[in-house]
């Protein structure tokens, strides 16, 4: 009988297609079974002799020619990366001989933990806010970062003093300090003008919608309380206890109803532009990009502006660690982050950088350092937002935030 | 072979007929065990089984499991975590162990981590030792903590998706009120599928009816025209939709038109634009299998309830109404059950209060990272639709699922 | 229909029904339909500017489809999704054709159990299906490939072929096969002269639909694919998300093209198909 004939022959043809694939996969990935990755993660850290984990190889002075080497560079895309590009990558490539390529993705830890998980790891270096890199440390998905390795500053000051505070922590180095301030549309209001913080929850006197980044409680708790009155160096302290973080709650549901929420940090500028709001809050740098750059009316409120911290880490299990140190060692010395403030409105995490920052490449009488988040006049108010409070009330406040929202 | 004859194909075809017949099947199911089934269960797995604690502080939770609750830790259990966090220390598991606990009670991430930096040097009495670090450690709540992560099997992760908490002694109560949120995303997420239902049933049902109407060629036509939204792109459509209804898109600048600029309405980024967008998506899935319903009921049927008396409208709702129901309930059943799983339409035009609970699972696996807990969710949810599906195949059939 | 007098559901439609269905019909292509013309927009907007309105011809451009074809990302994203929904599709309709078959059999043991758990990935939350194969995918080295996301996309896209095919089947006579072996064609004969040609079409529209669900996955492709395996949805995702450039609305009108096509094929298949007595719809 063929038909049946045909068909087993075609039952078999898929079987070792099947199994094929299963070898495939059984030869890519580990022999542990299913249940195992837990296990595998832990499996990631050896213990050395002496117990500690064993610091990455220093990469050699000079910096020694990496020609046909090629790293894998990820950030987070539009002109951000074009900055890093023209600063970091370019400068590297035509030194050491080394390729780059560069990748964009949107924050965040997962794709970083399902390819060290994987032992599938593509990337080499991210670039990553400092909060996420802190976890992603904790849980073993980085690898160490040397600080000695890092250049001096040309005066000879040590890296470990040249860098801003948390400048350096154990798996990550910081290129710049950004900026989460307001801005409004300056056609919008006529009269009075907001100048404060305050201001953007005033929604009497500076009508209008308001854009609130929606991802994390972070940013929108302390913003609050900046709002209501408590000074920036009681803002933590406030919010460790119930009272504080209900108050900031209570601050932002003034404004609840007439918020519109962004996610990524391209949104802002386009909710302003659009209309659908007279002020938001947004990343300083893009807002810098369409009032400068394409020369939208927008301004931009330092009062009671939150720094956080941007860092270059290294991905766990990467094939190309040396390559991938130098290059952090490179990109983060003195002269490459002066020059990157030249495409971007974000300051250097050197404080030997900041004098050499010029203007802008883009519109040469545009002078950066009056647009550096930590330049003096714009950071007299302004809050250091704290990774490592974060990282202990994140999930906590996460709960309540969502609850929040989703009422 | 080929001279086989067809009665003695007959005769083969019992048993061996049975067996071929499995082992056509085989391959997919196979295939779909490994790549589907395994893998959802190993992922729901998560919500019950936590090694993470018992692993890697495995003296410690071994004496902190025999331990009530209630009082002071036992002093073996202290030196016991002295020891633990010191070896993990070393090998560098801190982080994780910190990042585990923090799960369960804010502050034990930092707390973890400073004290073991100091555990190497720890000597006893330990509980001074640890007081020293950081006087939460003479919190029975915090040890109780500990104590329950170090089981293997946890129901943590189901009593926070529940909304409550534990305390050190075990007892359950409900989180503060404003922390409260899984439950009424649950609800939330029945109800929007159940109004997505009613609305495909209330726009479905009638233009079903006036497809199987027309003559056949009006019907073809008129069937392609609403299976084409069924054959596009779900992201397509559903950026159609941003543009429409977003407050400088068409919809809000032709009531603007018309009522000035007052007239715009928020149409979009919230409830209403989800509820716009999965009726939008899901309605095909109404139209199709009520329509063939009605294309098998014969049109004499009414007529003849007419002629004996009955009003045109007694006629349909009493006749007609009833023999075209079991296609509308297929199609209900099928859109309450895909509409309880929605993510992309959601979170494209939900905004603040238009997301389901596949949003809370997808931010808890992607950006909290607190994968138990988007587990427990999931095994909630899968629960419910489970359910629903296991209806669907009883009542209506599976055979009856058609595309189109 | 040519009854002599109305029916009371012909009463019924002409006062209501008629209008009704012709709104409810807007409402399923309004959205399809706008955002063609609005593709062609000069500026920047999701709205129809004056110059449209006015049928100004400086009002439309091509330039968002020149973005399609300036921008690289998009191409890549073409063959991506290609390479991806076409493996998908093939493993698909190999192992779906071969289910059915054995499910059509009606001696087949646990017949409906196995009939509901080869249909089920179509009903599972797809956030719960793509969490899980994050998991095992990044456990066994998947993540991240796109052999990964193949396998993906063959289990969401076998209900598709089971399903179509389990219908073809249904109506298929067995009597056919038995009468062409009795008329002394050989069974390899039988098989590509009949078998075959009757089940082919129904076969085809499974595997279109598998190519559609592929073609416009995204969830998944969130969950396990990495930055080479950026997809069109993919692409669509994070430009809808960031800013909504109406590029995105140039490429969603040329997947709309894409789409009638699909659509088109398979009602011509569906068509072949009737004359054999196939159940409908």
């Amino acid at each position: 009988m063929g038909r049946t004939t045909g068909i087993i022959i075609a039952a078999a043809a898929a079987i070792v297609i099947l199994a094929g694939v299963l070898l495939f996969m059984l030869g890519r990935g580990s022999e542990t079974a299913v249940n195992d990755l837990d296990k595998e993660m832990s499996d990631l850290q050896l213990p050395s002799a002496d117990g500690s984990t064993p610091p990455a190889p220093t990469p050699a002075a000079g910096g020694a020619s990496l020609a046909g080497k090629s790293l894998v560079v990820v950030s987070w895309g539009g002109a951000y990366t074009k900055s890093q590009i023209e600063a970091y990558h370019k400068p590297f490539t035509a030194k050491t001989g080394a390729k780059i390529t560069s990748e964009d993705y949107s924050g965040g830890v997962a794709e970083i933990k399902a390819m060290v998980l994987a032992k599938n790891v593509t990337w080499d270096v991210v670039d990553m806010e400092l909060a996420d890199a802190q976890r992603a440390c904790d849980e073993g998905l980085l690898e160490k970062i040397d600080a000695g390795m890092l250049p001096a500053a040309p005066d000879g000051t040590p890296a470990v003093q040249d860098f801003i505070p948390n400048g350096i922590t154990p798996c990550a180095v910081t290129t710049i300090v950004f900026s989460h301030i307001v801005a409004y549309d300056d056609t919008k209001f006529e009269l009075k003008k907001p100048t404060k913080l305050a201001d953007f929850f005033n929604v009497k006197d500076f009508p209008g919608k308001r854009g609130l980044r929606k991802t994390s409680p972070k940013i929108n708790l302390e913003m609050a309380l900046r709002a209501d009155g408590v000074p920036a160096e009681k803002v933590y302290e406030t919010l460790s206890t119930k009272e504080g973080v209900d108050r900031a709650f209570r601050k932002l549901d003034t404004i609840k109803n007439d918020v519109i929420w962004w996610t990524p940090g391209s949104q802002p500028p386009q909710l302003l532009a659009d209309g659908q709001v007279t002020m938001t809050t947004a990343y300083n740098g893009r807002i810098f990009d369409a009032q400068i750059g394409e020369g939208k009316p927008f301004k931009i409120i330092w009062d009671g502006q939150l720094q956080e911290l941007d860092v270059l880490s290294v991905v766990k299990g990467t094939k190309n660690l040396e390559a991938a140190l130098q290059f952090i060692a490179f990109a983060t010395d003195t002269q490459r982050l002066a020059d990157q403030a030249q495409y971007i409105a974000y300051g250097p995490a050197r404080r030997s950088s900041l004098p050499l920052v010029g203007t802008y490449s883009a519109k040469p009488e545009v002078d950066m350092k009056a647009h550096m988040p930590n330049a003096a006049e714009n950071s007299a108010n302004a809050l250091q937002i704290d990774f490592l409070w974060w990282a202990d009330h994140q999930e906590e406040l996460n709960q309540r935030w969502n609850a929040w929202l989703a009422k | 072979m080929a001279a086989e004859t067809l009665s003695e194909q007959y005769k083969r075809s019992g048993k061996s007929g049975r067996r071929a017949a499995f082992l056509l099947v085989l391959p997919l199911l196979a295939f779909l065990t490994i790549t589907f089934f395994l893998p959802i269960f190993n992922m729901l797995n998560r919500s019950i089984d936590d090694p993470t604690i018992d692993r890697l502080l495995p003296r410690a939770a071994e004496s902190l499991r025999a331990w009530n609750g209630k009082g002071r830790p036992p002093f073996g259990a202290i030196a016991a975590l002295a020891d633990d966090l010191a070896r993990a220390q070393s090998l560098g598991t801190v982080g994780q162990i910190a990042t585990r606990l923090n799960f369960e009670r804010a502050g034990m991430r930092s707390l973890i981590m400073k004290t073991a930096r100091e555990a190497k040097t720890f000597a006893p009495p330990y509980a001074q030792a640890f007081n020293a670090v950081d006087l939460q450690w003479s919190d029975p709540e915090v040890w109780g903590v500990i104590r329950h992560a170090s089981a293997t099997r946890t129901s943590s992760y189901y009593i926070a998706a529940m909304d409550q908490t534990r305390k050190a002694d075990g007892t359950m109560v409900p989180r503060a009120e404003e922390e409260q949120v899984y439950i009424l995303m649950l609800q939330r997420t029945l109800w929007v599928a159940l109004l997505v239902t009613v609305l495909c049933f209330v726009l479905g049902y009638p233009l079903a009816y006036f497809i199987s109407q027309q003559s056949d060629r009006t019907r073809n036509l008129l069937l392609i025209l609403v299976l084409l939204p069924f054959w596009t792109s779900l992201l397509v459509r559903t950026t159609s939709w941003i543009a429409l209804l977003q407050t400088n898109g068409i919809v809000n600048d032709a009531l603007a038109f018309v009522g000035g600029d007052g007239a715009r309405l928020e149409l979009i980024h919230n409830m209403t634009g989800t509820l716009i967008a999965m009726t939008h998506i899901l309605l095909p899935f109404m139209i199709l299998p009520t329509y063939s319903v009605m294309l098998s009921v014969p049109p004499a049927l009414t007529r003849a309830a007419v002629s004996l008396g009955a009003t045109p409208w007694t006629a349909f709702w009493r006749v007609y109404f009833p023999m075209t129901l079991p296609g509308a309930a297929a199609g209900g059943l099928l859109v309450f059950i895909l509409a309880l799983g929605y993510y992309i339409t959601p979170a494209l035009v939900g905004g603040r209060t238009g997301q389901l609970i596949s949003n809370m699972i997808q931010f808890h696996m992607q950006t909290s990272l607190n994968w138990g807990l988007a587990a427990a969710l999931g095994g909630i949810l899968l629960a419910c639709v489970t359910v629903l599906y296991i209806i669907y195949a009883r009542a209506i059939g599976l055979n009856r699922l058609r595309l189109g | 229909m040519t009854a002599l007098k109305p029916t009371p559901q012909e009463k019924f439609e002409k006062v209501f029904s008629r209008g009704y269905a012709y709104l409810v019909l807007a409402f399923l292509l309004a959205p399809l339909l706008i955002i063609v013309p609005l593709s062609f927009n000069a500026e920047p907007y999701f709205t129809f500017t004056p110059k449209m309105l006015s049928l100004n011809p400086d009002g439309y451009s091509l330039r968002w489809y020149q973005d399609i074809i300036n921008n690289p990302q998009w191409g890549e994203a073409i063959v991506n999704s290609l390479i991806i929904a076409i493996a998908s599709t093939a493993l698909a309709t190999i192992l779906g054709t071969l289910a059915a078959v054995g499910l059509a059999r009606s001696n087949l043991p646990f017949r409906d159990l196995i009939m509901a758990l080869l249909i089920s990935p179509l009903v599972v939350p797809i956030v719960i299906a793509a969490a899980g194969m994050y998991f095992f995918y990044s456990s066994v080295g998947l993540a991240q490939t796109h052999l990964g996301l193949i396998l993906a996309h063959t289990t969401l896209g076998v209900p598709f072929v089971v399903i179509t095919m389990t219908a073809t089947l249904s109506g298929f006579d067995r009597n056919l096969i038995k009468a062409a072996l009795s008329l002394g064609a050989d069974p390899m004969t039988a098989f590509f002269r009949v078998t075959l040609p009757l089940v082919a079409p129904g076969m085809i529209s499974g595997a279109l639909f598998a190519f559609a669900a592929s073609f416009d996955e995204v969830v998944t492709v969130l969950f396990i694919g990495g930055p080479e395996q950026r997809t069109i949805p993919k692409q669509m995702w994070s430009g809808i998300r960031e800013q909504i450039s109406p590029t995105i609305l140039a490429v969603a009108t040329l997947l709309i093209i894409f789409s009638s096509l699909l659509l088109l094929a398979v009602e011509l298949l569906r068509r072949r198909n009737l004359p054999l007595g196939q159940a409908q719809r």
